[in-house]
């Protein structure tokens, strides 16, 4: 059973190998000549001003919360819909309830937050 | 203990996962922190895989790695955290009882490797092939767990009207 993710560690170690090389190769072969305008923060080539470390809007939270619940809710919905092919004719209709259901408690969800604004972005 | 190339992979997964979990309660900068934490959660998923729960694997890389480190990230940069090299260490009761826990979740944890080990459950289920593939999970989710199912969905709806409400101000 192993066997059969040796391509899937062959493609991470060649991945690695050459993230690695890529680095390693042009610290060591690249000239190196700092001065303090090349060391200085690059902010799209704009002078930068203040601390990186600044409050940041809810917003972005708001927006990460929601891409998790819908994450985990496709997680779910991933096995629900590869098992339907296995299960009998009443299975499956139980099957399709059963996910209608979880799919419109979700949809519950998206409905309040897209009524309280959380969606809007001004 | 039989060298083969599952106990190998084992100790590869687990010492470089121990590796990244002591890193990364040690490390100062939070953001460092949660880079080793990543570490930490793609050997986990490894050792998943080793227990032939595929799909558990796939879900700790897609899930933990992906979308529960976006939100670390955020929570870190919401909280505003100033320059953590003035942060100065305080011993609070919350602390002690915090070390008192660990150190019954060790006992805990110990009872159960003995156990899985020597006990009566000892090894794998004849099956565990494919109890692991989506497949198998989707079919005992449906026929056998459809309540828990449900209930997961609720409490996903509660993440979401939990996160709103206490983010409401903002959106008034």
């Amino acid at each position: 059973m192993l066997e059969s993710y040796i391509p899937i560690f062959i493609i991470i170690t060649i991945s690695l190998l050459f993230a690695i090389v890529n680095i390693s190769f042009s610290t060591i072969f690249g000239p190196q000549r700092p001065n303090k305008e090349k060391l200085s923060t690059y902010e799209s080539g704009v002078e930068p001003i203040g601390s990186a470390r600044d409050r940041f809007s809810i917003k972005y939270y708001m927006v990460a919360v929601s891409f998790i619940v819908f994450d985990i809710e496709v997680v779910f919905l991933y096995p629900w819909a590869v098992s339907f092919i296995t299960l009998s004719k009443p299975e499956m209709i139980y099957s399709f309830i059963v996910g209608s259901v979880f799919l419109f408690i979700l949809l519950i969800g998206l409905i309040y937050e897209y009524k309280k604004g959380v969606l809007k972005w001004d | 203990m039989v060298w083969t190339l599952q106990s190998v992979l084992f100790i590869v997964f687990s010492v470089v996962a121990i590796f990244a979990a002591i890193m990364m309660v040690t490390r100062r900068n939070p953001v460092t922190s949660a880079m080793f934490l990543i570490v930490n959660f793609l050997m986990v998923a490894g050792i998943y895989l080793l227990l032939q729960a595929q799909f558990l694997a796939i879900i700790q890389i897609l899930v933990y790695m992906g979308a529960i480190m976006v939100l670390f990230l955020f929570v870190i940069l919401l909280l505003n955290l100033q320059d953590e090299r003035k942060l100065t260490e305080k011993i609070t009761y919350t602390k002690i009882s915090g070390i008192l826990l660990s150190i019954l979740l060790v006992f805990l944890l110990s009872y159960t490797v003995y156990y899985g080990f020597y006990g009566k459950y000892s090894g794998m289920s004849e099956n565990s092939e494919s109890i692991g593939t989506a497949q198998e999970l989707g079919r005992s989710l449906i026929l056998n767990y459809s309540f828990p199912f449900e209930v997961a969905g609720f409490l996903l709806l509660a993440a979401i009207v939990g996160a709103v409400v206490l983010a409401k101000k903002k959106f008034e």
